[in-house]
């Protein structure tokens, strides 16, 4: 499910010279014959990659599957059926227990009740003040029969009252069951966690994204091709991009915090921070991969330098700065969702985050699965966009 | 028609470690407007340098490259070029990669696009204007970058190895459309080539350059362009005349590479 993500940041943790290499892989790659039968003869296939095509069967296969195994993890089946039949047999018994030592305590209690009735009784009788009650203000609160009576009430009603060995086995709060994430998912969409619907919180983590990467990438891609374009930038920029590139985005979170504190600018100056290194690169690269005879076509065509750069240079590097964009938007995501773990107080990582102080496991599912779902469709996109914009990609 | 002329043309090349490349020494020629040159010689030879200078590309170490008198500095659309491939813009379509000089120089849309219909049939690509270069063949490509110089009307056309990619037959083919063109235009071109046929047929002056130093070896004045069009090519280019000129190029040339291999072991 999570293709795109997890390619993404794959790529961006790697060197930027391998940009190119985070293209062609994946289930949604393009490529010539999808979701179209061979029709070519090829009798030898193996190990000829390009032979190898998306059948979306099997992708269909590989959900249902992976439902499949969410589904049965959370119901204990696979379970040896005697271990079950155990852990309900001890259940039963230590169910009847703990009704039948609360009742004993009710009991006792109604015979110490009639045994001072009738003394109480005796003592009106002679004209002598009556003793305590057992259950009066001076007496001690467990000598109070209420809490032992609300229990054996509770109990009866409760079906899972006193059961201890099977919801060992198979705890709720282990992962939630296919059918409570949906509910959960339901409820979070009309009625929300903490009065935020779910729709909310995806739209103040898009949002930041979108602001992370935008200035990322009208900051970075001029300073990555003005340092393709002259050796004076190039040496002046290399330094800091170089040093700066490596640091994981997350490990400036404390300092963030620090320096900014919490809420949405520090969490989008984050993103900048996450997207500008990795543009940078792609557009020096892109830049930089400008065929010589091109730029001396356009000269001598009567191209100016002004020219040459945008009618020429910047076109040409349109495929990597596509594909810089597919990286930075993969990392940024998965920083963001980092980011909103501790800095903020709205955004799916915040929710996630929340939820975990309420043993909401559907919610944090429920945040997971929109967060994989989510960065598969932005890829989706972004290889729409390309496809359409840069159709001559590879083919220069 | 201007006249191309070099002068004591020198260019040496400093290598960042080890001897400085001598690729041109003391190359002058005078080269009438609407004559079409070939340049041929071994690998190395300094073809590509000469062309790349008198293109205004590079700036040579000694001497001068003039064109109708004026000294040549630096590129400019009076000389257009042609190169063996990839110089195509693969994200424009084919009529607005030919109409890409005229664009750059401010003409009006309605003033070009009649030009653009013009040179797609001239060089055989009617109705491949709306094409994405990448759609075209390796033979059609070239043509679009022919059509492409010409759109500027230069005043001289220079190609390095314009159809050094193309298989034979393609190759045979495009061979007549520049024959086709020179003689339409009445331009000046240069053509860099490494087929001794192609610089027979196609030349109607023709140098054999030598390499270490780089120099222009042997001059000829050559018949067979002029008459390249009526003439069936495979015919002029099997009778004697021609035969005989190529054997002795051939000879020639193959007595430079032995001095190469020679020299070099
Ligand atoms: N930029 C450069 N730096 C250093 N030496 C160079 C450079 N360009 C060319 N040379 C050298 O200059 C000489 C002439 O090169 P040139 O490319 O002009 O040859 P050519 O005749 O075009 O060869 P070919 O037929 O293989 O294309 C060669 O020895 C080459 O190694
Ligand atoms: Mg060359």
């Amino acid at each position: 499910m999570a293709g795109g993500f997890g390619e993404g940041f794959g790529s961006g943790v790697s060197d930027g010279a391998t940009l190119g290499l985070a293209d062609k892989v994946g289930p949604f790659s393009g490529g010539g014959g999808r979701f179209k039968r061979r029709s070519d003869n090829k009798t030898v296939t193996f190990g000829d990659s390009s032979a190898v095509h998306s059948k979306p069967l099997w992708s269909l296969l590989a959900l249902i599957l992976l439902m499949a195994a969410w589904y049965l993890t959370t119901h204990a089946f696979g379970l040896p059926g005697d271990v079950i039949d155990a852990a309900k047999a001890e259940d039963s018994r230590t169910h009847a227990a703990a009704v039948e030592k609360h009742q004993e305590a009710v009991d006792a209690f109604e015979v110490e009740l009639a045994a001072y009735e009738v003394e109480a009784e005796e003592a009106r009788a002679a004209g002598e003040d009556p003793p305590d009650r057992p259950d009066g203000p001076g007496k001690a609160p467990r000598k109070s029969p209420t809490s032992d009576k609300q229990f054996v009430t509770a109990c009866n009603a409760d079906p899972d009252c006193g059961k201890e060995a099977y919801t060992q086995i198979f705890r709720p709060t282990q992962l939630p069951t296919p059918r409570d994430t949906w509910n959960g998912f339901f409820t979070l969409s009309t009625v929300g966690f903490r009065n935020i619907t779910i729709w909310e919180h995806t739209r103040v983590s898009l949002w930041r994204v979108a602001r992370g990467m935008f200035f990322g990438t009208i900051v970075g891609v001029p300073i990555g091709m003005a340092m393709g374009l002259s050796s004076r930038l190039k040496s002046l920029f290399d330094t800091p991009v170089e040093l700066f590139r490596p640091i994981p985005p997350l490990a400036l979170i404390p300092l963030a915090i620090a320096f900014f504190g919490l809420g949405d600018r520090p969490a989008v100056r984050l993103l900048i921070f996450a997207s500008i290194w990795i543009m940078i690169i792609a557009a020096r690269s892109g830049t930089q991969a400008v065929n010589l005879s091109k730029v001396r076509a356009a000269y001598s065509l009567g191209a100016s330098k002004w020219q040459v750069l945008t009618r020429v240079v910047l076109p040409n590097a349109l495929p990597e700065l596509f594909t810089g964009l597919r990286v930075a938007l993969g990392v940024s995501w998965g920083t963001l969702v980092a980011a909103e773990l501790v800095g903020t107080d709205d955004g799916l990582g915040a929710m996630i985050f929340a939820a975990r102080q309420f043993f909401r496991t559907d919610v944090m599912v429920v945040g997971i699965v929109i967060i994989s779902v989510l960065g598969v469709l932005m890829d989706i996109g972004l290889r729409f966009l390309e496809a359409r914009l840069v159709p001559w990609r590879g083919k220069g | 028609m201007k006249e191309l002329l070099a002068h004591e043309l020198g260019m040496v090349y400093q290598v960042p470690k080890g001897e400085p490349v001598t690729a041109l020494h003391d190359v002058s020629f005078e080269l009438e407007g609407g004559r079409l040159l070939t340049l041929l010689g071994p690998s190395g030879c300094g073809k590509t340098t000469l062309l790349n200078v008198m293109a205004g590309f590079l700036a040579p170490t000694s001497g001068g490259v003039f064109l109708g008198g004026e000294p040549i500095t630096g590129p400019s659309q009076d000389r257009g070029m042609v190169f063996q491939q990839g110089a195509l813009f693969e994200w424009l379509t084919v009529a607005e990669n030919i109409s890409f000089g005229p664009r750059m120089n401010r003409v009006r849309k309605g003033e070009y696009n009649e030009t653009v219909d013009d040179l797609l049939e001239t060089v055989g690509l009617q109705g491949f204007g709306d094409k994405r270069v990448y759609e075209l063949s390796g033979g059609m490509q070239q043509r679009v970058a022919l059509a492409r110089c010409l759109a500027n009307d230069p005043d001289v056309i220079f190609m390095d190895e314009p159809l050094g990619a193309l298989d034979a037959l393609t190759r045979e083919k495009m061979q007549g459309l520049v024959l086709q063109l020179w003689q339409e235009t009445g331009k000046t071109v240069v053509l860099v080539t490494h087929s001794v046929e192609e610089a027979l047929y196609l030349g109607d002056r023709m140098f054999v350059m030598a390499p270490r130093p780089g120099r222009i070896e042997k001059e000829y004045e050559l018949p067979f362009a002029k008459i390249g069009l009526e003439v069936e090519p495979r015919e002029l280019k099997a009778s004697p005349e021609f035969i005989e000129t190529r054997e002795e190029v051939l000879s020639m040339i193959w007595d430079m590479e032995e001095q190469i291999m020679g020299g070099s072991n």
